[in-house]
Formats: structure tokens, C-alpha cells, sequence
């Protein structure tokens, strides 16, 4: 379940690339840079109003940046440097809450309340069905409304 | 009979329910982050000492500022401080008061700062530090967790992190919740 | 003393509205014409006191009076004279004041542009309108004044946040408050029909204008709110799901499901309890957007001061207004269910899965920009909910309805054959299939671009076909003037959602940038332009100082001169804040965007240069889709008066 939705994440992610990134902070290697800059975008500026890293000019969120580059140099994985910053500030530093017990509501809610819907729906649309039955109403004979639709 | 009327009285109740925790969300400060450290032991680090404090003591030495220097065995506070911090300039004064008056150790941590006007900052205000370690890149200050500057850590005689003051400590706080903690650590 | 004015005619205002929100809703019981009629008198005072209130508070304002305190903590001397008057809306009391502007300004048009309308249904929608006015005027008064004095008045005020000196200010925040304003008359319709029991075609035919009108302001305000932080923030970004944007986006969503709603109710008597939900919801969502700015409640780059006594207040207009409303839905709506039915096919069921979608969207909005805040409430633990997990939840839930969006409008009422729908649909198939291979070839676009754009083309073509097809062919001048306004607004809408889709996906998965250190004399090539910087020098502003560029871009393939950029970086001495304006040059397909950033002359300046594929498309789709909206509320007018009228001449006939 959480490996469709982290695929349905990675194939989903529209995000255009947004930064606040000094040319001498970047990394030489283009796959780590662009790995530093998919991380900088996940990862949450502790101190910030609700930025990415990548957005933010605060000083703390240049040397965080600073320190996903230094990790991935260092040969870390993306969860590894996720997992360095999330010891020092917690969950809180992570733009895309992890999947765990207190955090199913969050993932799993839009599917409950899909679901719940499509049932409110579904049983609106057979009452809806039965009624027209019942009315007796000629279902082809559209009252018309101007629009000039047709039908075959 | 009520089952056909349940869509109709969700929406009410699902407010309602919104509304209870909108009303609790209003007690707290979105902007205070709880420190991932809590009992957790202090992490390691090493800092270079503060150079030529005036000290109270007339000694000359200074000691470096490491993970062991918290862990002496009776609770003490961790400051992290700078000369250019305004904030840190106005509560000082506290913690003078908690050492000086209430026999509270405290351990600076100077935050990328310039040792001389450090010293001018602390020859100003008040050097009632034990140690001053200088944490020049800051990335201790990011071992610890530190968002801003200045922080407070309240840290337990086996070195481990029991509370974090993000921002600077007022008399209440100093009152109310650094010396109780303080003294149910002992 | 104009200050005092001001206060002294809220005051009046708010015991106009006091008045308004009982009289006529206890004479409209009774029947009684004369107190039903004081509504709109009252309406219209309301109006001209808030109107010199409102006057009072921007006269301050352009006097630079510091000895009123809203002026000295948001104002200087040194502003520009348009942020002097903007500023008076630039800070919580003042727009606070905006607010009731707007709202007593739809007051009076309801009072005024409702010939038609039964007595007591006018009545009754103004006596909620008045009873929502009397909320603000409250909380206003009591506390948020903006006229109160400080007792020793400063040289000089603290200045506006430079981030908001900015054309964006003038607009941005009057478009929004009519959208959220609109969307509480649509309430006032919901509750007044509520309380008088019933919900008819004639009420649906009042109450969707207010609702288009209310949408179209929506969309300009969140359009315009998008675009200013596009080039206002400096890197190139326009949504964040930050919780004040969604808090503006939440709204729209279920103001776009309910103007579909209400043109239901008109047309075919159902989606009654729909309409009634969806309106009261709509508010109420405003409503919870007012909340989160103002009380401090969550984090956020656009909340104002944050201060939890004020969201008390404004948790307990919630708990009134809208606990109110659904409370009284919940007794009364069960029975008010009417119309013929429908089969599942039809245009009332792929109506019935828009609202799904939408209501379904809206909520996951709700979900991710509450949950932080009730996960703290009940464990202690502070996550992070951000763009990830916007995007992950939200796009899903578009891609159906872009699908569903261009079926929709060829499928009859009552009962519809899908197959005779797709069968029209030939045109828009092939569109779609070729913009799918052209953006495979193209490359880089990733499964969601491709998606993207395919439905980008498959909604447009199947869009613009099926409006061709109402009025080609012989007299198809004739049929095209005579088309109702609201399938050309409908079209001009629906279009308009393919271009906005089409920027978005474009910009996101084709964005070139290039992010460098440039001397002068330094050129970059980027997405088949050369930028070269040509000089960097120190400029003067009013209320700032700032460091200039000067970038040439040409066109790689034959040097010709596309565009000279002058992206800037501002320091404002009295905020003492930095802020990046910068330089974008449009060419109607893409955008060109440079910011200047730290350098000197030696090593070099920071630029950060990129070009944005489609974006345009971004605003002006969105201009185009409220124009839409607009010119379907205009149509709906006239269909009411050619009624009236009918009727009047039956009459005499």
C-alpha cells in the first residue's frame, strides 16, 4: 500500500522547481545536485513560515541544505538524509508526512471519503432512478431547455 | 428513519467536530517545535572553550565543551547564545539570576559568533557561564535540534535532554518551569 | 475627526444592520410589506456608513496620520501615495474593514437588482446578510477597530511589509473578499430558503447569479494572489498549498460545484439539498479561511498577527453562523427533495460525480491543511503537511473530472446515451491521441505531464466542438447570437480549465533553469536563448535602495534581441527587509524570469534565470474562465426578465 502510494507520489509530483539556492551551494555532480534539489523541496524549513528548504533564505535553512549535500556526498540514501534531519527535528521537517499509525487518517482519508461518497452517491442515483420510473415521465421526452442536444 | 436522515445531520456533526479541535488549536503556538530529543542523551560533540572570560574563579584555563561536560551528574542548562542575537541580549539577565541566585550551571554555546565580540557581549551582561564552547559552523547547534537563537535545553544529571526553551527565556518560564524541572531532576 | 466620523458611522452601521437581521425576517413571517421593505432601506445605509467609514479609514491613511494606530504600524512617509491608499487594507483591521465593505455592498445590490423576487425571500436573504454584517460589525467594533488613537503619536509609522508594496495589493485582496462575500450571499440564499421551507426554480434563477458572481470574483482573487507571488517571490513558484491559500482554494472548489448545483435546481427542480449544502458550506469554508489568517492558528507566510483572542471571537461567528445553518439543514432539508429523477447516465449523473469530485477534493484540502493542527491537539506530535502530499491527493482527483468535463456537456437530460455522447467526441479522440505522441516525443514530461496535456487537449477540442456543433451550420449566425449566455460562458470556462491545466503541467515537468554565477559580460544559454549580463549598478526607489541588472536575451539561433530583463534586489531601510523583484518577459507561450541575487563585482552575481513553458496560459485561462462566469450571470438576467415579462404580457393578454 505505501509502495503505490510513494509511486503514485514520485509519478504524480507536479511541482515546479522552486528555490532559493546560490549557485555556490550546488553540488558539481548533476545526480546528486538534482537528488539534493528533490530533497531540498521534501524537506521543511524548521523555523520558517511553512517553506521547503529550497525556498527559504533563512540561515538555517542554508546550512541544512548545506548538510543534505555533505550526507549525500557522503553516500547516504534519500531516507538516510531524511532520517539525519528527522533525529534532530522530528516528523516536523518533513513537507510529505510519513505513513505511520498516527499519520492514517492524513494518507488514508481522501480514499475513506471517496469511498463514502460514491456510496452516498450511488444510492442517490438508484433513488433517483426508481423515481423516474415512478414518475411515469417520459425519460426521452427532454423537457428542453434551449440548448438544442441531441440525443442519437 | 434515522438512517435517511444521517446525511443530513453529518455535515453538523463533522463541524462540530472541526470545531472542537479549531477551539483547542487556538491554545497552542503554531510556531514552538517540541524538541526530537526528549530523553534522549545529549548527542556527542566537542567545542573548542571561549578564550580569555573573564572569569569569577581567577582561573585562566579553559575547558572545551563536550557531551561529558553534561553528564556530571546534577542537572544544568544549555544555552545557545550569540552577540548579534537582540533576544539573547534581553534575557541574559536571567540567566545570571538562575546561576548567581539559584546555583544553576549553565553551559554556553556560542552560535557562530566572533570570540571577540563575545567576549564584549559577555563582559557587558555577565559571564555567569561554567563553560562557553564555540560552535563556529553551527552544526552543533543542529545536533541539538536548535531552530533559533537563542534556546534553552534543561538537561539531566546523566546528560540527557529533558526540555527545550525555544526563544528567549522570560522570568515565568525561568520560574515556573525551569527550576521545578530542575529540581525534580536532582 | 474624520477618524471619529468613521467609528461614529460604523456604529450607525452596525445598528442598521441590527434592524436589518430581525425586522423583515419577523415581517416576512407576518406578511407584512412595509417591514419587509425596510430591508433594502437599511441595506443602502448600511452601505453609505460603511462606505464613509471606509473612506474615513483611507483618508487617515493618505494623510499619513500616525496618531491612528492601524496607520502607524503599517504605514511611513516615504511610501508611495498608491501603497498609502492600499495600505488601508494591507493589515487585519483594515481589510477587516474591506470585508464589510464588499459585504454591504452586495447587500445593496440584492436590495436593489431584485425586481422579480418575492417579498419575503428578499427580505429574508437580507435579514441573514444583515445578521452575517452584524457578526463582522461586531467583531470589528469590539475587537479590531481600526480607527483607535494612540495616545502619543509616532513621527513616523513602521512601514507596510515591502512584500506588499506592490500593484498585487491593490487587487489581489478586494477580488478575493468579493468571492468570499459572494459566497455569503449564496449562504443568505440557502438559510432564507431554509427558513421559509422551500427551494424553487424561480429561487435557483435569483441565487445563481450571486453564485457566479461570487465564483468569478474567487477565481480572479486566487488567480491574481497565484500570479503576484509568481513574480513577487522571486523564484518562479505559484502554488504552495500554504493553509491561507488553501483556505481561498477550498471555497472555489465547492463555489464550482455549486454553481452547477443551482443551474440544476433552476432547470430541472433537483439537486435541492445539494445546492443548500454546498452553499452553506461554501461560506462556511470562507468563513474558516477569515479564521486561519486571523488567529494565529497555523504558520503561514501570508497570515496576519497572530492573535488567539480575535480567533476566538471569529470560532464563535463560526459556531453561530454555521452550526446555525446546518443545523436548520439538517431538520429541514430531508424534506425538501423534489424534481423527476434521472437516470445514471445522464447529465444530471455526471453532475451528481462532479460534486462527488469536487466535494471529495475540497475535503482532502481540508484533511491536509487541518491535520497538523488536530494530530497536536490529541498527541502532542507536530508534523508537516506539505506540497507532497497535496499533489498526490489533489491531482488524482482532477484527472476524472477533466475526463468527465468534456462528456458532460453532450449528455442529455433525464436520460442520455453514452455511447451517442462519445460518438461526438471523435474529434476531441484525435486531438488528444496527437498531443499525446507530440508530448512523448518531445520528452521529459514523466506520466503526469503526459496525462496533463492529453486532457488539456481532449477537454478544449471536445469543448470548443461541442459549442461549434450547437450553432454551425445554415442560420448559424442567427443561432449563434441566439444561444443562451451561459453555454458560451460554459464553453468559454470549460476551455478555460484545459489552458490553466495545460500551463500548469507544462511549467511544472518543462521549467529550464539555469542557476549561475555571472560577472559582467557573462552569458547563459537557457531553453534556445542567450541571457548575457550586461551590468549591475546601484538604483534609488522612493522607499528603498536597490541593486539593478541589466540582462539582454536573444534568440540563440540568429542573435536577435528578445528582450532586455532588470531584475532588481531591493533593500527597504525602514522595514529593513530584502526583498528580489523579478524581471519576466512574456512571449505569450513562455515566461523569461531573472532574479539578481548576492554577488559583487569580483566572483560574480548569484542569477537565477528560467524559462517557463505556458505559464501565461496559467493567467490569462483564468481571467478568461471568470469572464465566463461573468458573461453566464449576465445571461441568466436576461432570461428572467423575458420571463417576467412573458408573464406580465399573458397577464393583459
Amino acid at each position: 500500500m505505501r509502495l503505490i502510494m510513494l509511486a503514485t507520489l514520485a509519478l504524480l509530483s507536479i511541482a515546479p522547481a522552486a528555490q532559493a539556492i546560490a549557485p555556490s551551494e550546488m553540488l558539481s555532480d548533476p545526480v546528486l545536485e538534482g537528488r539534493a534539489r528533490e530533497l531540498g523541496k521534501e524537506l521543511r524549513c524548521p523555523k520558517c513560515q511553512n517553506q521547503s528548504l529550497d525556498d527559504s533564505e533563512a540561515g538555517i535553512a542554508v546550512d541544512l541544505r548545506r548538510i543534505v549535500r555533505e550526507r549525500l556526498v557522503a553516500g547516504d540514501s534519500d531516507a538516510q538524509v531524511k532520517d539525519y534531519l528527522t533525529a534532530r527535528y522530528g516528523d516536523f521537517v518533513l513537507l510529505e508526512p510519513p505513513v505511520k499509525s498516527t499519520t492514517w487518517i492524513l494518507w488514508y482519508g481522501p480514499f475513506a471519503v471517496i469511498l463514502l461518497g460514491a456510496i452516498v452517491i450511488w444510492r442517490i442515483a438508484k433513488r433517483n432512478k426508481a423515481r423516474l420510473a415512478a414518475s411515469g415521465a417520459d425519460p426521452d421526452d427532454d423537457d428542453g431547455d434551449g440548448w438544442e442536444i441531441t440525443r442519437r | 428513519m434515522l438512517l435517511k436522515r444521517l446525511p443530513y445531520i453529518l455535515p453538523l456533526l463533522i463541524f462540530a467536530g472541526i470545531g472542537v479541535y479549531l477551539w483547542i488549536g487556538l491554545g497552542h503556538d503554531p510556531r514552538i517545535l517540541p524538541s526530537a530529543l526528549l530523553n534522549k542523551p545529549a548527542p556527542e560533540f566537542n567545542l573548542p572553550p571561549l578564550q580569555d572570560r573573564a572569569r569569577l574563579d581567577g582561573k585562566s584555563e579553559e575547558l572545551p565543551l563536550t557531551t561529558a561536560s553534561l553528564a556530571t551528574g546534577k542537572p544544568m542548562l544549555v544555552n545557545f547564545f550569540a552577540s548579534w542575537c537582540g533576544p539573547c541580549q534581553v534575557e541574559h539577565p536571567i540567566l545570571n539570576d538562575l546561576a548567581k541566585a539559584h546555583d544553576v550551571t549553565i553551559q554556553g554555546v556560542n552560535y557562530k559568533d566572533d570570540p571577540r565580540r563575545a567576549l564584549i557581549f559577555l563582559g557587558q551582561l555577565g559571564d555567569t557561564y561554567d563553560r562557553v564552547g564555540r560552535d563556529q559552523d553551527g552544526r552543533v547547534a543542529i545536533d541539538f535540534g536548535v531552530y533559533g537563537i537563542p534556546e534553552t535545553f534543561v538537561v539531566d544529571g546523566k546528560g540527557r535532554i529533558q526540555y527545550r526553551h525555544p526563544g528567549p527565556l522570560s522570568p515565568e518560564i525561568a520560574q515556573n518551569t525551569i527550576l521545578p524541572l530542575l529540581e525534580s531532576l536532582k | 475627526m474624520t477618524v471619529e466620523t468613521g467609528h461614529f458611522a460604523l456604529i450607525v452601521a452596525l445598528i442598521l444592520a441590527l434592524l436589518q437581521s430581525t425586522v423583515p425576517m419577523w415581517a416576512a413571517a407576518r406578511g407584512n410589506r412595509e417591514l419587509m421593505n425596510l430591508a433594502r432601506h437599511t441595506a443602502w445605509g448600511q452601505l453609505i456608513c460603511v462606505t464613509l467609514a471606509f473612506c474615513a479609514l483611507m483618508y487617515a491613511f493618505s494623510r499619513s496620520d500616525f496618531s491612528v494606530a492601524v496607520v502607524a504600524m503599517n504605514s511611513h512617509s516615504d511610501k508611495p501615495f498608491m501603497y498609502k491608499l492600499a495600505a488601508s487594507w494591507g493589515h487585519h483591521e483594515g481589510s477587516l474593514l474591506l470585508w464589510i465593505l464588499i459585504l454591504s455592498l452586495f447587500g445593496a445590490c440584492v436590495a436593489t437588482f431584485s425586481r422579480g423576487m418575492p417579498d419575503p425571500l428578499r427580505a429574508r436573504v437580507l435579514a441573514v446578510q444583515g445578521l452575517i454584517g452584524v457578526g463582522f460589525l461586531l467583531f470589528t467594533l469590539l475587537t479590531s477597530n481600526p480607527f483607535s488613537r494612540l495616545l502619543e503619536a509616532p513621527v513616523d509609522g513602521n512601514g507596510l511589509n515591502p512584500l506588499l508594496q506592490d500593484p498585487g495589493l491593490v487587487f489581489h485582496p478586494p477580488l478575493l473578499y468579493f468571492g468570499y462575500v459572494g459566497m455569503s450571499t449564496a449562504f443568505s440564499f440557502a438559510v432564507a430558503a431554509l427558513i421559509e421551507g422551500k427551494v424553487t426554480p424561480d429561487w435557483a434563477r435569483w441565487a445563481r447569479t450571486w453564485v457566479l458572481i461570487a465564483w468569478a470574483g474567487l477565481t480572479m482573487g486566487i488567480s491574481l494572489g497565484s500570479w503576484w507571488a509568481y513574480y513577487e517571490l522571486g523564484w518562479g513558484g505559484f502554488w504552495f498549498w500554504d493553509p491561507v491559500e488553501n483556505a481561498s482554494f477550498m471555497p472555489w472548489l465547492l463555489a464550482t460545484a455549486l454553481l452547477h448545483c443551482v443551474s440544476v435546481v433552476a432547470k430541472r427542480d433537483a439537486f435541492k439539498g445539494w445546492t443548500l449544502l454546498l452553499s452553506i458550506l461554501g461560506f462556511s469554508l470562507s468563513l474558516l479561511g477569515t479564521f486561519i489568517v486571523r488567529s494565529g492558528l497555523l504558520t503561514s507566510v501570508h497570515a496576519f498577527a497572530t492573535d488567539p483572542a480575535r480567533g476566538v471571537f471569529i470560532l464563535g461567528l463560526l459556531g453561530v453562523a454555521v452550526g446555525g445553518a446546518l443545523l436548520l439543514f439538517a431538520i429541514r432539508a430531508p424534506t425538501m427533495e423534489g424534481g423527476n429523477g434521472f437516470e445514471p447516465v445522464s447529465r444530471e449523473g455526471a453532475l451528481l460525480l462532479n460534486n462527488l469530485l469536487f466535494a471529495t477534493a475540497a475535503a482532502t484540502v481540508l484533511i491536509g491543511t487541518l491535520y497538523p493542527l488536530v494530530l497536536e491537539a490529541v498527541t502532542g506530535e507536530k508534523v508537516s503537511v506539505g506540497p507532497p502530499f497535496f499533489n498526490a491527493t489533489f491531482v488524482p482527483l482532477m484527472m476524472p473530472m477533466l475526463a468527465i468535463m468534456a462528456v458532460a456537456p453532450l449528455l442529455a437530460w433525464r436520460k442520455a446515451s453514452a455511447l451517442a455522447a462519445m460518438k461526438q467526441l471523435w474529434l476531441a479522440g484525435i486531438a488528444a491521441a496527437g498531443v499525446l505522441l507530440l508530448v512523448v516525443w518531445i520528452g521529459g514530461a514523466g506520466v503526469a505531464g503526459i496525462i496533463g496535456m492529453t486532457l488539456a487537449a481532449w477537454l478544449a477540442v471536445a469543448s470548443i466542438y461541442a459549442w461549434v456543433r450547437r450553432w454551425w451550420g445554415k442560420g448559424a449566425l442567427g443561432r449563434l447570437v441566439g444561444l443562451p449566455l451561459e453555454v458560451h460562458g460554459m464553453t468559454m470556462a470549460h476551455c478555460a480549465a484545459a489552458v490553466i491545466v495545460a500551463g500548469i503541467t507544462a511549467t511544472s515537468v518543462w521549467q529550464g533553469e539555469a542557476v549561475k554565477l555571472m560577472k559582467v559580460g557573462d552569458s547563459v544559454d537557457l531553453a534556445g536563448y542567450t541571457w548575457r549580463l550586461d551590468r549591475v549598478y546601484d538604483t534609488i526607489g522612493p522607499n528603498y535602495q536597490a541593486m539593478r541588472g541589466d540582462m539582454t536575451v536573444t534568440r540563440a539561433s540568429d542573435g536577435s534581441t528578445v528582450s532586455t530583463l532588470h531584475p532588481e534586489r531591493r533593500f527597504y531601510p525602514v522595514a529593513q527587509q530584502n526583498t528580489t523583484e523579478a524581471a519576466i518577459h512574456t512571449t505569450g507561450l513562455a515566461d523569461l524570469y531573472a532574479v539578481l541575487g548576492e554577488g559583487n563585482p569580483q566572483s560574480g552575481w548569484a542569477v537565477r534565470l528560467y524559462y517557463n513553458p505556458l505559464v501565461p496560459w496559467m493567467w490569462f485561462g483564468a481571467a478568461f474562465m471568470a469572464l465566463g462566469g461573468v458573461i453566464s450571470a449576465a445571461g441568466k438576467i436576461r432570461t428572467r426578465r423575458s420571463r417576467a415579462a412573458r408573464a406580465a404580457a399573458e397577464v393583459v393578454a
